[in-house]
């Protein structure tokens, strides 16, 4: 009974949060929506008398795995949102037929299938002493050969890793002169403002003034920015809250 | 209960497989093909069970190793071809086409 319940709310949980990962736009939203589908499906391996391959979920996707997916998002930027192009006609209708045709297959497959009430893994484990002793003894005696080969796997995909990440400097690293005389040279801005400096107010998304008065739309949050034109708030200084404006709608170009 | 199981896994492998199809991010298809993994491996965990053998455990912690690996590869390519062309979509990397 009690796994019934398990279940049920679990299939609910990770079903829903697997089409959140599907229709989801921002990527951020998508590697929480997969974290919470592995949480789910590592509950329902214990549920099914595999601790060991529960905790290995655990601490390999939802730890390392998912860590990993974030840092990449973090390195590529969080919002580099979907493009809406359809680059091949009808695409998104097809493959939405396509999925739901193979689920229907294969659920239809399955339900066909008349199966007995599932063997348990009981024998299978107690000669060895649980479910941990029993893998360890077939990993390290018949499927040694694929564990090592697997080690072998790792340590090529860290090397790898590595390899395709490096990055080679190709010309000499540019001195704090060099950097000083580009950022002259451009004209651009000279010295960006810290946050609230020359502001008459510290808070977040006031923007600073530069010191001949006019106002920094550097110093602007953008995201905060784009908030407060959206929610119309608006500082009282009308030249303050043009400038709010005019760095939103250079946002958005 | 064996059949919830394998329906639940084929309804997020078929997900997933959308998921790959639909998406244009890399990392988003990325975390779609993790889905399927995922549900082969839930899958797995079940025929484990209703044989009462445990190899399919086994396989499933094989998978989980590919998977690792597989990831930390292809994050790694997704990275330099963001550092290269600026973008992290599917469309973009098409110079092999035609």
């Amino acid at each position: 009974m009690g796994e019934t319940i398990t279940f049920w709310v679990l299939a609910v949980v990770s079903v829903s949060a697997a089409l959140g990962l599907v229709l989801s736009r921002r990527a951020v939203y998508c590697a929480l929506m997969l974290g919470v589908v592995m949480l789910s499906l590592a509950v329902l391996y214990a549920v099914q008398d595999a601790p060991f391959l529960a905790a290995v979920q655990i601490v390999v996707y939802t730890g390392a795995v998912m860590m990993l997916f974030l840092f990449v998002l973090m390195l590529v930027g969080v919002d580099s949102s979907d493009s809406l192009v359809e680059t091949i006609k009808g695409q998104r209708f097809w493959a939405i037929v396509a999925g739901a045709g193979f689920a229907v297959l294969l659920g239809l497959a399955v339900g066909n299938a008349v199966l007995s009430p599932p063997a348990g893994l009981l024998g299978a484990t107690q000669t060895a002493g649980g479910n941990v002793p029993a893998l360890a003894q077939l990993i390290f005696t018949r499927h040694v050969f694929a564990f090592e080969v697997a080690s072998a796997l790792l340590i090529t995909a860290a090397l790898a890793a590595m390899v395709l990440t490096h990055r080679e400097r190709l010309t000499e690293k540019p001195t704090q002169r060099a950097l000083a005389r580009a950022r002259f040279l451009t004209g651009g801005s000279v010295v960006l403002p810290g946050p609230g400096v020359y502001a008459r107010h510290n808070a977040n998304d006031m923007p600073a003034l530069l010191p001949d008065g006019s106002v920094s739309e550097l110093s602007v949050n953008r995201v905060i920015a784009r908030h407060d034109v959206e929610d119309e708030r608006f500082p009282d200084d009308p030249k303050l809250a043009e400038a709010i404006k005019q760095a939103v709608e250079e946002e958005s170009k | 209960m064996t059949t919830h199981y394998l329906v639940l896994s084929a309804l997020l492998f078929a997900i997933g497989a959308v998921g790959v199809l639909v998406r244009r991010n890399a990392i988003v298809v990325f975390m779609c093909v993790e889905l399927m993994l995922n549900a082969c491996n839930l899958a797995f965990v079940t025929f484990a069970r209703q044989h009462g053998n445990l190899d399919g455990q086994i396989i499933a912690f094989f998978v989980m190793v590919v998977a690792a690996a597989e990831v930390v590869v292809g994050l790694a390519i997704i990275v330099t071809i963001f550092r290269t062309r600026r973008s992290a979509s599917v469309d973009d990397a098409n110079l092999l086409k035609y």
